[in-house]
């Protein structure tokens, strides 16, 4: 195989960071949401869950839109973001692991929300008579043993946020260096006559990737679970 | 000096009890379904009455007259359950801990290692809870109870999963920790025999009401209700 072009590297490595960045901002609002799904109950609880799981439904082309509409220039959020904040998500890099954190967000509150469920709550009532308060038995009880849904639900949305096109390509366009990750590159790259090369190349890297996550996964779950065994 | 005097409704099950105890160990005695394991969540403040008072050392716990309530974390009464329910991803040592750690306790080697004696757990320290054998873990889950220095001991039937060579194995620490810590404490059981060699004071349960009350003797004069029930 032969090696990889600059302007490859690049789509890869910014690949890699917007998902990241997305699944590491992601992830504490996840698990705070899964934990109220799973374990409180109150008024708008199926709405908040039906918004949650939108991004899953609905063509990636309308959240992106949506994105743009209120993230953009002139967006409603947007505008204030930029104005006061400094933030501009409208075609940066940061715009994309926007995009790839929401469209990721339905997979990644899933498991955390079914392992944080399948936690035996007599763990947490021992842990009460012990004395510790309700967000002390959170952090050393519930969220310890959710530990391998979290790691799963992890591993999912930065899978899911490193392959996201649609959403991404529509509220941040494709722009070399800047919001052009993996996919939109290989989107490029099949649209001009002799891309095919350059294309497979990043076919295989995307394959990689995506590999590596689950085998990471896998392993991670694996051992967390081991240990939640108490061996 | 405890206090209790509760109502609650649990489906179609009704319980109704009220009794004062000073002894130093109160023996919960009746068969299953009589209401012994939600008195005592009761009492641990894991379970909230729909109507009543309880008082340990003349501090009120629940009074739900004048809309009192402690949650269970700041009562200060341990636990020890019939499953143990050790914490799986903490070794004996962590579970042992946990309880100081919580009411933010400063560490007391000597209280620690008085603790670990008195049970014989020393040589457990470092293991996984899933290493542990049904008698070890209820041991250690002792430990941990006793750690967080609690006002007031539960036990719920903390010998029921165990079969009767292990049972003998743990009553000798029971008596121990009854002769050698001054925590008062409750022991649930369906076992006469437990009890006898326990309780200082017994209170018989039957269908969600206290049916007698008394020194430990009544439980030999009359025999338990059926086992049935």
């Amino acid at each position: 195989m032969q090696h990889l072009s600059q302007a490859e590297w690049t789509a890869i490595l910014l690949s890699l960071r917007v998902g990241i960045v997305a699944t590491l901002v992601a992830t504490p609002i996840g698990i705070a949401l899964a934990w109220l799904l799973a374990r409180r109950e109150f008024w708008g609880k199926s709405l908040i869950d039906a918004v949650i799981h939108l991004p899953l439904v609905l063509p990636p082309v309308v959240t992106g839109y949506l994105l743009l509409l209120t993230f953009g220039r002139r967006g409603l959020v947007g505008e204030w973001l930029a104005d006061h904040l400094g933030i501009v998500f409208a075609f940066r890099w940061t715009g994309a692991a926007l995009a790839c954190g929401i469209m990721s967000f339905p997979l990644l509150v899933r498991p955390i929300r079914l392992s944080i469920e399948a936690v035996d709550r007599r763990f947490e009532q021992a842990a009460a008579t012990l004395g510790a308060p309700p967000w002390r038995v959170f952090w050393t009880v519930t969220l310890p043993l959710a530990l391998p849904g979290v790691l799963a639900g992890m591993v999912l949305g930065f899978a899911k946020a490193i392959g996201e096109f649609g959403a991404t390509i529509t509220f941040v366009s494709n722009i070399p260096g800047e919001t052009q990750t993996i996919s939109a590159a290989i989107y490029t790259l099949t649209q001009v006559p002799d891309g095919d090369a350059a294309a497979l190349r990043l076919v295989v890297i995307s394959i990689v990737i995506a590999m590596a996550a689950l085998v990471a996964s896998e392993v991670f779950v694996r051992r967390a679970t081991r240990r939640l065994h108490g061996t | 000096m405890l206090e209790v005097e509760v109502r609650k409704q649990l489906g179609e099950f009704a319980l109704d009890v009220s009794f004062r105890s000073e002894g130093r160990v109160t023996g919960l005695f009746g068969a299953s379904g009589a209401g012994k394991t939600s008195l005592v969540n009761i009492i641990a403040g894991l379970l909230k009455p729909d109507h009543g008072l309880i008082v340990v050392d003349g501090q009120v716990l629940d009074d739900t007259q004048a809309g009192r309530h402690t949650p269970a974390h700041r009562r200060r009464i341990g636990y020890v359950f019939q499953d143990a329910r050790l914490f799986p991803h903490l070794d004996v040592k962590q579970n042992l801990d946990y309880g100081r750690c919580m009411n933010r306790l400063s560490f007391d080697p000597a209280a620690q290692d008085r603790v670990v004696a008195l049970l014989d757990i020393g040589h457990l320290l470092d293991r996984r809870t899933g290493q542990l054998s049904g008698g070890e873990r209820q041991r250690v889950a002792l430990g941990r109870a006793l750690l967080a220095r609690p006002r007031l001991l539960l036990f719920d039937e903390p010998l029921g999963a165990l079969d009767a060579d292990r049972k003998a194995e743990i009553l000798p620490y029971l008596v121990r920790l009854r002769d050698e810590t001054g925590v008062p404490m409750i022991y649930v059981s369906h076992d006469a025999d437990e009890l006898r060699r326990l309780a200082t004071d017994v209170v018989v349960l039957e269908r969600g009401r206290v049916a007698r009350a008394g020194s430990p003797d009544l439980l030999v004069e009359r025999p338990p209700a059926s086992p049935e029930l």
